[in-house]
Protein backbone atom coordinates (compact mmCIF):
# COMPACT_ATOMS: atom_id res chain seq x y z
CA UNK A 1 0.00 0.00 0.00
CA UNK A 2 1.34 3.61 -0.91
CA UNK A 3 -0.41 5.16 1.94
CA UNK A 4 1.53 4.15 4.74
CA UNK A 5 2.05 7.51 6.08
CA UNK A 6 -1.28 8.27 6.45
CA UNK A 7 -2.58 4.99 7.92
CA UNK A 8 -1.77 5.31 11.59
CA UNK A 9 -2.30 2.11 12.74
CA UNK A 10 -3.68 3.17 16.39
CA UNK A 11 -6.56 4.97 14.33
CA UNK A 12 -10.12 3.71 15.36
CA UNK A 13 -13.02 3.65 13.41
CA UNK A 14 -16.74 3.78 14.56
CA UNK A 15 -17.48 0.52 13.65
CA UNK A 16 -13.88 -1.32 14.39
CA UNK A 17 -12.59 -1.93 10.87
CA UNK A 18 -9.26 -1.23 9.45
CA UNK A 19 -8.85 2.37 7.80
CA UNK A 20 -8.28 -0.23 4.39
CA UNK A 21 -11.19 -2.37 4.96
CA UNK A 22 -14.59 -2.35 3.24
CA UNK A 23 -17.74 -3.21 4.64
CA UNK A 24 -18.89 -6.80 4.11
CA UNK A 25 -20.10 -6.57 0.46
CA UNK A 26 -22.98 -9.00 -0.93
CA UNK A 27 -23.71 -9.18 -4.68
CA UNK A 28 -26.53 -10.52 -6.36
CA UNK A 29 -27.59 -10.97 -10.25
CA UNK A 30 -30.85 -11.73 -11.38
CA UNK A 31 -33.34 -10.47 -8.77
CA UNK A 32 -36.03 -8.92 -10.56
CA UNK A 33 -38.05 -10.90 -13.29
CA UNK A 34 -39.49 -8.42 -15.37
CA UNK A 35 -36.62 -6.60 -15.91
CA UNK A 36 -33.77 -7.43 -19.04
CA UNK A 37 -31.07 -7.31 -16.41
CA UNK A 38 -30.89 -6.95 -12.60
CA UNK A 39 -28.83 -6.98 -9.50
CA UNK A 40 -28.53 -6.08 -5.73
CA UNK A 41 -24.90 -4.58 -4.52
CA UNK A 42 -24.60 -4.19 -0.57
CA UNK A 43 -21.96 -1.99 1.31
CA UNK A 44 -22.72 -3.17 4.79
CA UNK A 45 -26.06 -1.51 5.81
CA UNK A 46 -26.49 0.24 2.54
CA UNK A 47 -28.30 -1.68 -0.16
CA UNK A 48 -28.80 -0.44 -3.53
CA UNK A 49 -30.69 -2.78 -6.45
CA UNK A 50 -30.95 -1.73 -9.75
CA UNK A 51 -32.95 -3.19 -12.52
CA UNK A 52 -32.38 -2.38 -16.34
CA UNK A 53 -35.11 -2.11 -19.34
CA UNK A 54 -34.13 -1.77 -22.92
CA UNK A 55 -32.53 -0.70 -25.55
CA UNK A 56 -36.05 0.11 -26.45
CA UNK A 57 -37.40 3.03 -28.98
CA UNK A 58 -36.97 6.00 -27.17
CA UNK A 59 -40.04 7.82 -26.56
CA UNK A 60 -40.51 10.72 -27.01
CA UNK A 61 -39.59 10.83 -30.51
CA UNK A 62 -37.98 14.22 -30.02
CA UNK A 63 -35.71 12.70 -27.56
CA UNK A 64 -33.98 10.16 -29.64
CA UNK A 65 -30.68 10.61 -30.87
CA UNK A 66 -29.72 9.68 -34.17
CA UNK A 67 -26.44 8.98 -34.15
CA UNK A 68 -25.82 6.65 -31.33
CA UNK A 69 -28.13 4.98 -27.96
CA UNK A 70 -28.93 7.03 -25.25
CA UNK A 71 -28.09 5.64 -21.19
CA UNK A 72 -30.65 6.88 -18.99
CA UNK A 73 -30.48 6.25 -15.03
CA UNK A 74 -32.47 6.80 -12.53
CA UNK A 75 -31.63 7.36 -8.49
CA UNK A 76 -34.11 6.80 -5.75
CA UNK A 77 -34.64 6.88 -2.21
CA UNK A 78 -37.01 4.55 -0.83
CA UNK A 79 -38.82 6.94 1.43
CA UNK A 80 -38.00 4.79 4.36
CA UNK A 81 -34.23 4.25 3.71
CA UNK A 82 -33.35 6.66 6.00
CA UNK A 83 -34.10 7.32 9.68
CA UNK A 84 -35.85 10.64 8.96
CA UNK A 85 -38.43 9.35 6.16
CA UNK A 86 -37.87 11.40 2.75
CA UNK A 87 -40.91 12.03 0.28
CA UNK A 88 -41.07 9.65 -2.28
CA UNK A 89 -39.99 10.79 -5.66
CA UNK A 90 -37.39 12.85 -6.99
CA UNK A 91 -35.20 15.63 -5.70
CA UNK A 92 -32.26 17.82 -6.41
CA UNK A 93 -29.86 15.56 -4.96
CA UNK A 94 -31.42 12.61 -6.70
CA UNK A 95 -31.31 14.25 -9.89
CA UNK A 96 -27.67 14.77 -9.45
CA UNK A 97 -26.69 11.37 -8.34
CA UNK A 98 -28.96 9.87 -11.41
CA UNK A 99 -26.70 12.00 -13.97
CA UNK A 100 -23.25 11.40 -12.24
CA UNK A 101 -24.21 7.74 -12.15
CA UNK A 102 -24.77 7.98 -15.99
CA UNK A 103 -21.41 9.77 -16.61
CA UNK A 104 -19.69 6.75 -14.63
CA UNK A 105 -20.79 3.61 -16.72
CA UNK A 106 -21.31 5.57 -19.99
CA UNK A 107 -17.61 5.51 -20.93
CA UNK A 108 -17.47 1.29 -20.84
CA UNK A 109 -21.08 0.99 -22.79
CA UNK A 110 -20.75 0.67 -26.15
CA UNK A 111 -24.18 1.98 -27.47
CA UNK A 112 -23.49 3.84 -30.44
CA UNK A 113 -25.17 1.01 -32.47
CA UNK A 114 -28.51 1.24 -31.02
CA UNK A 115 -29.14 4.65 -32.53
CA UNK A 116 -33.15 5.87 -31.44
CA UNK A 117 -33.10 3.47 -28.43
CA UNK A 118 -32.49 3.96 -24.99
CA UNK A 119 -31.28 1.78 -22.15
CA UNK A 120 -33.25 2.55 -18.88
CA UNK A 121 -31.26 1.52 -15.58
CA UNK A 122 -33.48 2.36 -12.58
CA UNK A 123 -31.93 1.86 -9.08
CA UNK A 124 -33.43 2.39 -5.58
CA UNK A 125 -31.83 2.39 -2.32
CA UNK A 126 -34.01 0.07 -0.45
CA UNK A 127 -31.69 0.54 3.08
CA UNK A 128 -28.98 3.41 3.44
CA UNK A 129 -25.84 3.67 5.27
CA UNK A 130 -23.96 6.62 3.41
CA UNK A 131 -22.16 5.20 0.32
CA UNK A 132 -25.31 4.64 -1.75
CA UNK A 133 -24.37 6.28 -4.99
CA UNK A 134 -21.42 3.70 -4.97
CA UNK A 135 -23.60 1.00 -4.40
CA UNK A 136 -26.14 1.93 -7.07
CA UNK A 137 -23.58 2.66 -9.27
CA UNK A 138 -22.29 -1.04 -8.48
CA UNK A 139 -25.07 -2.57 -8.84
CA UNK A 140 -25.98 -0.89 -12.40
CA UNK A 141 -23.01 -1.87 -14.13
CA UNK A 142 -23.79 -5.46 -13.17
CA UNK A 143 -27.66 -4.94 -14.30
CA UNK A 144 -26.39 -3.72 -17.25
CA UNK A 145 -24.17 -6.45 -17.79
CA UNK A 146 -26.51 -9.15 -17.18
CA UNK A 147 -29.15 -7.35 -19.55
CA UNK A 148 -26.51 -8.48 -22.33
CA UNK A 149 -25.60 -4.98 -23.10
CA UNK A 150 -22.25 -4.84 -25.17
CA UNK A 151 -19.59 -3.17 -22.87
CA UNK A 152 -16.11 -3.24 -22.83
CA UNK A 153 -15.03 -3.41 -19.59
CA UNK A 154 -17.36 -3.21 -15.35
CA UNK A 155 -17.21 -0.14 -13.35
CA UNK A 156 -16.45 -0.37 -9.78
CA UNK A 157 -17.09 2.33 -7.15
CA UNK A 158 -15.91 3.17 -3.85
CA UNK A 159 -15.71 5.94 -1.29
CA UNK A 160 -12.86 7.18 0.38
CA UNK A 161 -13.32 9.75 3.15
CA UNK A 162 -10.79 11.99 5.09
CA UNK A 163 -11.66 11.76 9.16
CA UNK A 164 -9.70 14.70 10.18
CA UNK A 165 -6.16 13.70 8.95
CA UNK A 166 -6.81 9.91 8.40
CA UNK A 167 -8.17 8.37 4.91
CA UNK A 168 -10.67 5.22 5.29
CA UNK A 169 -12.80 3.63 2.66
CA UNK A 170 -15.77 2.96 2.06
CA UNK A 171 -17.43 5.53 4.52
CA UNK A 172 -20.52 4.61 6.82
CA UNK A 173 -22.98 7.69 8.31
CA UNK A 174 -20.99 8.44 11.30
CA UNK A 175 -18.24 8.59 9.57
CA UNK A 176 -19.57 11.01 7.21
CA UNK A 177 -20.92 13.48 10.25
CA UNK A 178 -17.16 13.11 11.26
CA UNK A 179 -16.54 16.91 13.48
CA UNK A 180 -13.51 16.13 15.21
CA UNK A 181 -10.03 17.89 13.72
CA UNK A 182 -10.39 18.78 10.23
CA UNK A 183 -13.99 17.14 9.73
CA UNK A 184 -14.72 14.94 7.34
CA UNK A 185 -13.76 14.71 3.36
CA UNK A 186 -16.02 12.83 1.59
CA UNK A 187 -14.93 11.70 -2.11
CA UNK A 188 -16.58 8.82 -4.28
CA UNK A 189 -14.56 7.57 -6.85
CA UNK A 190 -15.31 5.03 -9.75
CA UNK A 191 -13.14 3.35 -11.25
CA UNK A 192 -13.21 0.91 -14.85
CA UNK A 193 -11.31 -2.29 -14.07
CA UNK A 194 -8.44 -1.33 -16.04
CA UNK A 195 -7.70 1.93 -14.17
CA UNK A 196 -9.88 4.73 -15.38
CA UNK A 197 -11.38 7.13 -13.45
CA UNK A 198 -15.29 7.80 -14.32
CA UNK A 199 -16.30 9.54 -11.63
CA UNK A 200 -15.16 11.31 -8.63
CA UNK A 201 -16.45 14.10 -6.88
CA UNK A 202 -15.33 15.54 -3.74
CA UNK A 203 -16.95 17.74 -0.62
CA UNK A 204 -14.51 19.04 2.34
CA UNK A 205 -10.51 19.99 2.59
CA UNK A 206 -7.89 18.10 1.43
CA UNK A 207 -3.97 18.49 -0.15
CA UNK A 208 -3.05 17.69 -3.50
CA UNK A 209 -1.14 14.83 -2.04
CA UNK A 210 -3.63 13.11 0.00
CA UNK A 211 -5.58 13.50 -2.99
CA UNK A 212 -3.38 11.19 -4.56
CA UNK A 213 -3.17 9.08 -2.03
CA UNK A 214 -6.85 8.92 -1.82
CA UNK A 215 -7.13 7.27 -5.74
CA UNK A 216 -4.51 4.77 -4.94
CA UNK A 217 -6.62 4.03 -1.77
CA UNK A 218 -10.02 3.47 -3.64
CA UNK A 219 -7.86 1.80 -7.15
CA UNK A 220 -6.96 -0.74 -4.74
CA UNK A 221 -10.64 -0.81 -3.27
CA UNK A 222 -12.33 -1.29 -6.74
CA UNK A 223 -10.31 -4.10 -7.85
CA UNK A 224 -11.77 -5.50 -4.95
CA UNK A 225 -15.05 -5.14 -5.72
CA UNK A 226 -14.50 -5.74 -9.04
CA UNK A 227 -13.63 -9.46 -8.51
CA UNK A 228 -17.05 -9.54 -6.29
CA UNK A 229 -18.74 -8.23 -9.30
CA UNK A 230 -17.32 -10.58 -11.58
CA UNK A 231 -17.90 -13.44 -9.30
CA UNK A 232 -21.81 -12.86 -8.83
CA UNK A 233 -22.14 -12.71 -12.48
CA UNK A 234 -20.27 -15.98 -13.09
CA UNK A 235 -22.97 -17.26 -11.09
CA UNK A 236 -25.76 -16.48 -12.78
CA UNK A 237 -24.11 -17.21 -15.82
CA UNK A 238 -23.33 -20.74 -14.72
CA UNK A 239 -27.13 -21.11 -13.30
CA UNK A 240 -28.54 -20.73 -17.13
CA UNK B 1 -46.38 -1.69 -24.49
CA UNK B 2 -46.87 -5.57 -23.76
CA UNK B 3 -50.25 -5.49 -23.28
CA UNK B 4 -51.70 -9.20 -23.35
CA UNK B 5 -52.47 -10.34 -26.82
CA UNK B 6 -55.65 -11.32 -28.31
CA UNK B 7 -55.05 -14.76 -28.50
CA UNK B 8 -53.86 -15.31 -25.14
CA UNK B 9 -56.82 -13.58 -23.90
CA UNK B 10 -59.01 -15.81 -26.00
CA UNK B 11 -57.07 -18.95 -24.46
CA UNK B 12 -57.18 -17.78 -20.87
CA UNK B 13 -60.96 -17.21 -21.01
CA UNK B 14 -61.18 -20.55 -22.13
CA UNK B 15 -59.15 -21.89 -19.82
CA UNK B 16 -61.43 -20.42 -17.14
CA UNK B 17 -64.77 -21.83 -18.36
CA UNK B 18 -63.05 -25.04 -18.10
CA UNK B 19 -62.39 -24.02 -14.32
CA UNK B 20 -58.61 -24.12 -15.48
CA UNK B 21 -55.54 -21.91 -14.98
CA UNK B 22 -52.03 -21.41 -16.85
CA UNK B 23 -50.02 -22.03 -14.11
CA UNK B 24 -52.56 -24.89 -12.72
CA UNK B 25 -54.11 -22.78 -10.15
CA UNK B 26 -58.01 -23.91 -9.09
CA UNK B 27 -59.59 -20.53 -9.93
CA UNK B 28 -60.22 -19.25 -6.01
CA UNK B 29 -56.67 -20.63 -5.18
CA UNK B 30 -54.02 -17.73 -5.00
CA UNK B 31 -50.23 -18.46 -5.72
CA UNK B 32 -47.40 -18.69 -3.13
CA UNK B 33 -46.89 -16.39 -0.59
CA UNK B 34 -43.59 -15.26 1.20
CA UNK B 35 -43.35 -12.40 3.73
CA UNK B 36 -40.29 -11.08 5.34
CA UNK B 37 -40.21 -8.84 8.29
CA UNK B 38 -37.16 -6.54 8.94
CA UNK B 39 -35.62 -5.66 5.75
CA UNK B 40 -35.39 -1.83 5.32
CA UNK B 41 -33.20 -1.33 9.05
CA UNK B 42 -33.91 2.54 9.32
CA UNK B 43 -37.68 2.03 8.92
CA UNK B 44 -39.96 1.59 12.48
CA UNK B 45 -40.99 -1.75 10.42
CA UNK B 46 -41.10 -3.31 7.24
CA UNK B 47 -41.72 -6.04 5.19
CA UNK B 48 -40.84 -7.89 1.63
CA UNK B 49 -43.82 -9.81 0.13
CA UNK B 50 -43.79 -12.08 -2.52
CA UNK B 51 -46.82 -13.65 -4.23
CA UNK B 52 -45.63 -15.10 -7.13
CA UNK B 53 -43.84 -13.18 -9.02
CA UNK B 54 -45.31 -10.08 -7.81
CA UNK B 55 -42.67 -8.15 -5.38
CA UNK B 56 -43.68 -5.38 -2.87
CA UNK B 57 -41.83 -3.49 -0.49
CA UNK B 58 -43.69 -1.85 2.51
CA UNK B 59 -41.94 0.12 4.74
CA UNK B 60 -43.53 2.35 8.34
CA UNK B 61 -41.84 5.42 9.30
CA UNK B 62 -43.29 7.73 12.24
CA UNK B 63 -42.95 11.66 12.96
CA UNK B 64 -44.61 14.10 15.41
CA UNK B 65 -46.66 16.94 13.90
CA UNK B 66 -50.22 18.33 14.35
CA UNK B 67 -53.15 16.78 14.39
CA UNK B 68 -55.96 17.21 11.29
CA UNK B 69 -58.57 19.97 12.18
CA UNK B 70 -61.09 17.04 12.31
CA UNK B 71 -59.38 14.85 14.53
CA UNK B 72 -57.66 16.95 17.52
CA UNK B 73 -56.97 13.69 19.58
CA UNK B 74 -55.92 11.07 17.29
CA UNK B 75 -53.00 10.34 15.20
CA UNK B 76 -52.40 10.57 11.53
CA UNK B 77 -52.32 8.23 8.93
CA UNK B 78 -50.46 8.51 5.14
CA UNK B 79 -49.97 5.83 2.96
CA UNK B 80 -48.03 6.28 -0.56
CA UNK B 81 -47.77 3.91 -3.19
CA UNK B 82 -44.88 4.19 -6.25
CA UNK B 83 -45.02 1.87 -9.31
CA UNK B 84 -41.45 2.13 -9.71
CA UNK B 85 -40.30 1.74 -12.89
CA UNK B 86 -38.01 -0.55 -11.26
CA UNK B 87 -40.78 -2.86 -10.97
CA UNK B 88 -41.89 -3.36 -14.98
CA UNK B 89 -41.71 -2.01 -18.38
CA UNK B 90 -44.93 -0.64 -18.04
CA UNK B 91 -44.42 1.95 -15.60
CA UNK B 92 -42.50 5.78 -15.92
CA UNK B 93 -41.56 8.56 -13.89
CA UNK B 94 -43.75 11.15 -13.46
CA UNK B 95 -46.06 12.26 -10.86
CA UNK B 96 -47.91 9.82 -9.15
CA UNK B 97 -50.04 8.20 -11.88
CA UNK B 98 -54.09 6.97 -11.34
CA UNK B 99 -52.87 3.66 -10.93
CA UNK B 100 -50.65 4.37 -8.30
CA UNK B 101 -52.96 7.05 -6.31
CA UNK B 102 -55.75 4.14 -6.20
CA UNK B 103 -53.65 1.66 -5.06
CA UNK B 104 -52.73 3.98 -2.21
CA UNK B 105 -56.22 5.06 -1.04
CA UNK B 106 -57.48 1.85 -1.21
CA UNK B 107 -54.92 0.63 0.76
CA UNK B 108 -55.50 3.66 2.97
CA UNK B 109 -59.16 2.91 3.58
CA UNK B 110 -58.77 -0.68 4.33
CA UNK B 111 -56.25 0.13 7.51
CA UNK B 112 -58.55 3.77 8.44
CA UNK B 113 -62.04 1.88 8.47
CA UNK B 114 -61.26 -1.44 9.90
CA UNK B 115 -59.60 0.78 12.75
CA UNK B 116 -56.42 -1.37 12.64
CA UNK B 117 -54.04 1.51 13.93
CA UNK B 118 -55.62 2.17 17.21
CA UNK B 119 -55.06 6.37 16.16
CA UNK B 120 -56.52 7.45 19.20
CA UNK B 121 -53.71 6.06 21.12
CA UNK B 122 -51.40 7.66 19.32
CA UNK B 123 -52.47 11.43 20.22
CA UNK B 124 -49.78 13.21 22.00
CA UNK B 125 -50.87 16.21 23.45
CA UNK B 126 -54.41 16.80 21.92
CA UNK B 127 -54.79 19.72 19.68
CA UNK B 128 -51.37 19.99 19.25
CA UNK B 129 -48.76 16.85 19.00
CA UNK B 130 -49.75 13.35 18.07
CA UNK B 131 -47.84 11.06 15.98
CA UNK B 132 -48.32 10.20 12.08
CA UNK B 133 -47.69 7.10 10.68
CA UNK B 134 -46.84 6.74 6.88
CA UNK B 135 -46.99 3.56 5.30
CA UNK B 136 -44.87 3.51 2.21
CA UNK B 137 -45.57 0.98 -0.79
CA UNK B 138 -43.02 0.10 -3.56
CA UNK B 139 -43.33 -2.23 -6.13
CA UNK B 140 -40.56 -4.00 -6.76
CA UNK B 141 -41.97 -6.75 -9.50
CA UNK B 142 -45.71 -6.40 -10.91
CA UNK B 143 -47.16 -9.35 -12.16
CA UNK B 144 -50.67 -8.78 -11.18
CA UNK B 145 -52.36 -8.66 -7.86
CA UNK B 146 -50.46 -5.49 -6.55
CA UNK B 147 -53.63 -4.53 -4.45
CA UNK B 148 -53.74 -7.52 -2.18
CA UNK B 149 -49.67 -7.94 -2.35
CA UNK B 150 -49.36 -4.63 -0.88
CA UNK B 151 -52.23 -5.11 2.12
CA UNK B 152 -49.75 -7.83 3.16
CA UNK B 153 -47.09 -5.85 3.20
CA UNK B 154 -49.03 -2.82 5.11
CA UNK B 155 -50.24 -5.29 7.73
CA UNK B 156 -46.70 -6.79 8.12
CA UNK B 157 -44.82 -3.84 8.39
CA UNK B 158 -47.36 -2.68 10.96
CA UNK B 159 -47.29 -5.98 12.87
CA UNK B 160 -43.39 -5.70 13.54
CA UNK B 161 -43.17 -1.54 13.60
CA UNK B 162 -41.55 0.23 16.93
CA UNK B 163 -42.44 3.32 18.07
CA UNK B 164 -39.27 5.68 17.79
CA UNK B 165 -38.16 7.65 20.90
CA UNK B 166 -40.04 11.01 21.40
CA UNK B 167 -37.54 14.01 23.48
CA UNK B 168 -41.00 15.64 25.20
CA UNK B 169 -38.72 18.28 26.11
CA UNK B 170 -36.96 19.12 22.84
CA UNK B 171 -40.07 18.44 21.25
CA UNK B 172 -37.70 15.90 18.87
CA UNK B 173 -37.78 12.49 17.50
CA UNK B 174 -34.74 10.15 18.15
CA UNK B 175 -34.83 8.13 15.46
CA UNK B 176 -31.53 6.20 16.03
CA UNK B 177 -33.25 4.69 19.33
CA UNK B 178 -37.00 3.07 19.57
CA UNK B 179 -38.82 1.80 22.31
CA UNK B 180 -40.15 -1.46 23.03
CA UNK B 181 -43.36 0.07 22.29
CA UNK B 182 -45.58 -1.27 19.37
CA UNK B 183 -47.53 0.94 17.22
CA UNK B 184 -51.02 0.57 18.90
CA UNK B 185 -53.47 -2.29 16.83
CA UNK B 186 -56.16 -4.19 17.20
CA UNK B 187 -56.72 -7.80 17.97
CA UNK B 188 -57.97 -8.67 14.94
CA UNK B 189 -56.13 -8.69 11.76
CA UNK B 190 -58.38 -7.37 8.57
CA UNK B 191 -57.65 -8.34 5.32
CA UNK B 192 -58.02 -7.08 2.11
CA UNK B 193 -59.05 -9.02 -0.80
CA UNK B 194 -59.63 -8.68 -4.71
CA UNK B 195 -61.86 -10.57 -6.61
CA UNK B 196 -61.74 -10.40 -10.78
CA UNK B 197 -64.26 -10.88 -13.18
CA UNK B 198 -63.56 -12.52 -16.53
CA UNK B 199 -65.98 -13.97 -18.70
CA UNK B 200 -68.71 -15.83 -16.22
CA UNK B 201 -65.76 -16.48 -13.90
CA UNK B 202 -64.76 -14.95 -10.73
CA UNK B 203 -61.12 -15.46 -10.12
CA UNK B 204 -58.80 -14.20 -7.09
CA UNK B 205 -54.95 -13.38 -7.67
CA UNK B 206 -54.15 -12.97 -11.14
CA UNK B 207 -50.84 -12.58 -12.47
CA UNK B 208 -50.57 -10.17 -15.28
CA UNK B 209 -51.60 -11.65 -18.30
CA UNK B 210 -55.27 -12.24 -16.17
CA UNK B 211 -55.57 -8.93 -14.96
CA UNK B 212 -54.85 -7.39 -18.29
CA UNK B 213 -58.04 -8.89 -19.62
CA UNK B 214 -60.05 -8.44 -16.39
CA UNK B 215 -63.38 -6.85 -17.17
CA UNK B 216 -64.09 -5.48 -13.33
CA UNK B 217 -62.67 -5.90 -10.09
CA UNK B 218 -63.64 -5.80 -6.26
CA UNK B 219 -61.55 -5.33 -3.77
CA UNK B 220 -62.98 -6.24 -0.15
CA UNK B 221 -61.55 -5.34 2.96
CA UNK B 222 -63.21 -7.59 5.96
CA UNK B 223 -62.09 -9.63 9.24
CA UNK B 224 -64.30 -12.77 10.08
CA UNK B 225 -67.56 -11.33 8.01
CA UNK B 226 -67.67 -8.28 9.20
CA UNK B 227 -66.94 -5.68 5.85
CA UNK B 228 -65.20 -2.72 6.53
CA UNK B 229 -64.14 -0.91 2.75
CA UNK B 230 -64.60 -1.91 -0.60
CA UNK B 231 -64.16 -0.80 -4.12
CA UNK B 232 -65.51 -1.53 -7.60
CA UNK B 233 -62.81 -0.89 -10.13
CA UNK B 234 -62.84 -0.88 -14.03
CA UNK B 235 -66.14 -0.13 -16.52
CA UNK B 236 -68.16 -3.68 -16.52
CA UNK B 237 -71.01 -3.65 -14.90
CA UNK B 238 -71.96 -6.60 -12.15
CA UNK B 239 -75.32 -8.62 -11.51
CA UNK B 240 -76.79 -8.75 -7.89
CA UNK B 241 -75.80 -12.67 -8.04
CA UNK B 242 -72.43 -11.96 -8.65
CA UNK B 243 -71.68 -9.22 -6.39
CA UNK B 244 -73.14 -11.79 -3.96
CA UNK B 245 -70.96 -14.49 -5.18
CA UNK B 246 -68.14 -12.21 -5.11
CA UNK B 247 -68.85 -11.15 -1.42
CA UNK B 248 -69.02 -15.16 -0.79
CA UNK B 249 -65.51 -15.80 -2.07
CA UNK B 250 -64.00 -13.05 -0.40
CA UNK B 251 -65.37 -14.98 3.11
CA UNK B 252 -64.03 -18.16 1.65
CA UNK B 253 -60.39 -17.25 0.77
CA UNK B 254 -59.94 -14.35 3.29
CA UNK B 255 -59.67 -17.33 6.23
CA UNK B 256 -57.53 -19.47 3.81
CA UNK B 257 -55.09 -16.00 3.71
CA UNK B 258 -55.60 -15.46 6.91
CA UNK B 259 -54.41 -19.51 7.76
CA UNK B 260 -51.50 -19.05 5.28
CA UNK B 261 -49.91 -15.52 7.00
CA UNK B 262 -50.66 -16.07 10.46
CA UNK B 263 -47.48 -17.81 11.50
CA UNK B 264 -45.73 -14.06 9.69
CA UNK B 265 -47.83 -11.49 11.69
CA UNK B 266 -46.72 -12.51 15.47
Amino acid sequence: MTTKETHSKEFKRPDGRKPDELRKITAKVGIIPNADGSAMFSFGDTVAIAAVYGPKKMHPQHSQNPEKGTLRCNYNMLSFSVSERIRPGPSRRSTEISKITEWALEPVLMINDFQGNVVDVHISILQANASTRCAGINAAVMALAHAGIPMKNLVSSVSIGKLDKQLVVDLIKEEEDWEEGEGATDIPITFTADGKITHIQLDGKITKKQLKEAIELARESCKKIYEIQKKALKEVGEEK
Amino acid sequence: MIETSELTAERIKEYLNLGKRFDDRKLDEFREIVIETGVSKNAEGSARVKVGKTEVLVGVKMDVSEPYPDSQDKGNLMVTAELLPLSSPRFEYGPPQFDAIELARVIDRGIRESKFIQLEKLCIKEGEKVWTVFIDIYTMNDDGNLFDAAWLGAIAALKTAKIPKYEEKEEKVIYGERTKDNVPLAEYVPISLTVYKIGNNLIVDPTKEEEDIRETRVTVCSSDGTIFSMQKGNVKELSVEEFSNILDLVEKTEREIFKKIEKNLK
